[in-house]
C-alpha cells in the first residue's frame, strides 16, 4: 500500500495523477481462511482490521453480497457520540468515539472525523431528569458530557427557536467531542488497510448457505462457490436473522426501515449536531452543505430499504418548529435502510450456538458511531473464542437470563 | 402506503390509522415455562424476509387487532383475517401459494 500523505499529492500533482493505486484489491476466493468475515460494512470491515492489527490474524476474507459500505454504512446520518447512560453501552461507545479521533492516523485515511459537538434537547421535565441522570452517570464512566442551560443552546445553535409553543427548550444534554465522520471514508479506509495487511475483500459474493459439522462451522457457500474457514463471523445488520437461519439458529431480532434525508446544499448555518427526541427529529450539517436529517423507523418488519412517507412528514414537522428557518428548503434525496433491532434495543457481539461462529448484529438504528469499538470488541472474541470486557454483556443469552442493557441504544428514536 | 382492510369493519386502512403490533400467531409462554421457552416466546422472532403473518390494530377506526399476511420483501399484502385463531386461514393460504410456489408453507 502507497501511503497517502501531502507529499504523495505533490508527487502525483507533477505526473497527471497517473501513479495511484486502487485502494484494495479484488481477489478472487481463496479456498479456505482462517477467518470469514460476512458482511463487508463498517462493523465486518473494523473487525477484519482489528483481527489484523490487534492479534496478527491476516488470513482473513470479508465477503459482501453487494459492494462495499453499501448497506446501513452508506445509509446513516453519520453521528457519533458516546453519551449512555448504562455502562456497558457507554464502555462500547466511548470506546469507538476515541478511536474514532485518531483512525484517520491509524489507518491513513481521511474519515473526516469532525469532533463538532451534539446536543441532545430537553423539551420536556421528564427529559431533564433523565438528561441530568444520564450526565451524572457519564461523569462516573469517564465520559465527558455536560447539562447546558437554553441560552447556552441559544448561543451553540442560533438557528434554533427555544422557546416553542408546544415544546419549548428547557436545557440539553451536551458532548462537546461527539460529532460526524464521513460514513463512505470509514468503510474505504477499513478495506483499505484489510486490503494492504494482505486479506481479501470478496465483493458481489453472497453467502447462500452455512455448512456445520460436529456443531462447528466448516464454510460457507456462496455465489463465488465454496470456501472453508476455521472460524465465521456474521456482521450482517438487516439480514442477520436470514445469515443465522442459514447455520441454523434463531435471533432476537426483527429488521424495520428507518429513513434519512438531506437537503439542498445552503450556506453554513449550524455547526453542532442537534437531537430533539421528544419531536423527534435529528438535524446536521454535512461539509457540502446540505441540512442532514435522521427520521424514524417504520413498526412493521420490512426489508424493501424504503419507509414510509408520513414519516418523513412528522421528522420534518418537528424540526420546522425546532428550526423555523428550514421551513422553506427543499429535501434533495431520502433513503431508507433496513435495521436489526433486538429485544432491549441494544446490540450483540456474542459467542453462538456453533462454536466457531461468532455475531456481530443488533446495532438497531445506532450502528455508525460504534463501528471502531464494534470491531474491536467483535476481533477480540473471534481471535480468543471469549468475548473481552467489552463485548461481554452484549452476549445474545441474556434474553434469556433477563440481563438486559436497558436502554434504547437502538430504539427507533433519534441516533 | 400500506393499505390493509380491516375485517371487522371492513375499512380499507392505511397505515396512518393502524397502529403495528408485529408477528402474529405466538404461542405464549407463562409462569411454570422453562426459561428457553420463555425467551422464545418473548425475544426469538421468525422475521422472515417474505411471506409475514403479523398483528395490526385498526387503532383510529373499529379499536380491533386483527391479523395480516403480507410480503416484507416486496411490501405486497395477501389478505386480512380476524385474530381469533391460532393459525393462517386456509384461504389465505391459498392465495399466497398462488402467488408464491415456492413459499416453505406456515411454521
Amino acid at each position: 500500500m502507497k501511503r497517502y500523505s501531502v507529499f504523495a499529492i505533490a508527487r502525483e500533482a507533477l505526473r497527471y495523477h497517473q501513479g495511484w493505486d486502487k485502494a484494495w484489491a479484488s481477489p478472487a476466493p481463496k479456498s479456505s481462511y482462517d477467518v470469514i468475515i460476512v458482511g463487508a460494512g463498517g462493523h465486518g470491515l473494523a473487525t477484519a482490521y482489528y483481527l489484523g492489527k490487534n492479534f496478527g490474524i491476516t488470513n482473513v476474507a470479508v465477503i459482501e453480497k453487494g459492494w462495499l459500505g453499501g448497506g446501513n454504512t452508506g445509509r446513516n446520518t453519520t453521528i457519533i457520540r458516546s453519551n449512555y447512560l448504562q455502562d456497558p453501552s457507554a464502555a462500547i461507545y466511548e470506546k469507538a468515539r476515541s478511536l474514532y479521533e485518531d483512525l484517520s492516523q491509524d489507518i491513513n485515511y481521511n474519515v473526516m472525523f469532525s469532533p463538532r459537538g451534539l446536543l441532545m434537547l430537553a423539551q420536556t421535565h421528564h427529559e431533564v431528569r433523565g438528561y441530568l441522570r444520564t450526565v451524572h452517570a457519564n461523569n462516573l464512566q469517564g465520559v465527558k458530557t455536560e447539562w447546558i442551560g437554553p441560552e447556552k443552546v441559544k448561543e451553540l445553535v442560533p438557528i434554533i427557536n427555544i422557546d416553542g409553543p408546544r415544546y419549548p427548550v428547557l436545557g440539553a444534554l451536551y458532548q462537546a467531542r461527539g460529532g460526524t465522520a464521513r460514513h463512505d471514508a470509514v468503510a474505504w479506509g477499513y478495506a483499505r488497510a484489510c486490503s494492504a495487511m494482505g486479506m481479501d475483500i470478496i465483493q458481489q459474493c453472497e453467502v447462500t448457505g452455512v455448512r456445520s459439522e460436529g456443531g462447528k462451522v466448516v464454510g460457507v457457500d456462496t455465489t463465488k462457490g465454496y470456501i472453508g474457514t476455521k472460524k465465521l463471523g456474521i456482521v450482517v445488520a438487516g439480514h442477520s436473522g436470514q445469515v443465522a437461519d442459514m447455520a441454523g439458529f434463531r435471533l432476537p431480532v426483527e429488521a424495520v426501515a428507518l429513513q434519512a434525508l438531506v437537503s439542498e446544499p445552503i450556506k453554513p448555518c449550524m455547526d453542532v449536531v442537534v437531537m430533539a427526541n421528544t419531536v423527534h427529529g435529528y438535524m446536521s450539517q454535512s461539509d457540502k452543505g446540505e441540512m442532514v436529517i435522521g427520521g424514524g423507523t417504520d413498526g412493521f418488519n420490512n426489508f424493501t430499504q424504503r419507509g414510509s412517507f408520513h414519516h418523513i412528514e412528522e421528522t420534518l414537522r418537528a424540526l420546522v418548529e425546532t428550526f423555523p428557518m428550514i421551513s422553506r428548503l427543499k429535501m434533495l434525496r431520502q433513503w431508507g435502510g433496513i435495521v436489526d433491532m433486538t429485544g432491549d434495543r441494544s446490540p450483540i457481539i456474542s459467542k453462538t450456538p456453533l462454536g466457531n461462529c461468532f455475531i456481530n448484529c443488533g446495532w438497531g438504528t445506532g450502528g455508525f458511531k460504534a463501528i471502531p469499538g464494534s470491531g474491536w470488541a467483535m476481533a477480540e472474541l473471534m481471535a480468543k473464542g471469549e468475548p473481552g470486557p467489552l463485548a461481554a454483556e452484549f452476549n445474545m443469552w441474556r434474553f434469556r437470563e433477563g440481563q438486559f442493557i436497558d436502554e434504547s441504544v437502538a430504539a427507533g428514536v433519534a441516533h | 402506503m400500506l393499505i390493509l382492510e380491516c375485517p371487522y369493519c371492513g375499512v380499507k386502512a392505511e397505515e396512518t390509522e393502524l397502529t403495528p403490533g408485529y408477528e402474529a400467531h405466538l404461542k405464549r409462554f407463562g409462569p411454570g415455562s422453562s426459561d428457553e421457552d420463555f425467551e422464545n416466546y418473548m425475544f426469538a422472532r421468525k422475521n422472515p424476509k417474505g411471506v409475514h403473518f403479523e398483528r395490526w390494530r385498526h387503532a383510529y377506526g373499529c379499536g380491533k387487532w386483527f391479523l395480516a399476511a403480507r410480503c416484507t420483501a416486496t411490501l405486497e399484502v395477501f389478505g386480512t383475517y380476524p385474530a381469533q385463531t391460532s393459525e393462517p386461514p386456509a384461504e389465505i393460504v391459498a392465495k399466497i401459494k398462488a402467488k408464491r410456489p415456492d413459499w416453505k408453507g406456515y411454521k
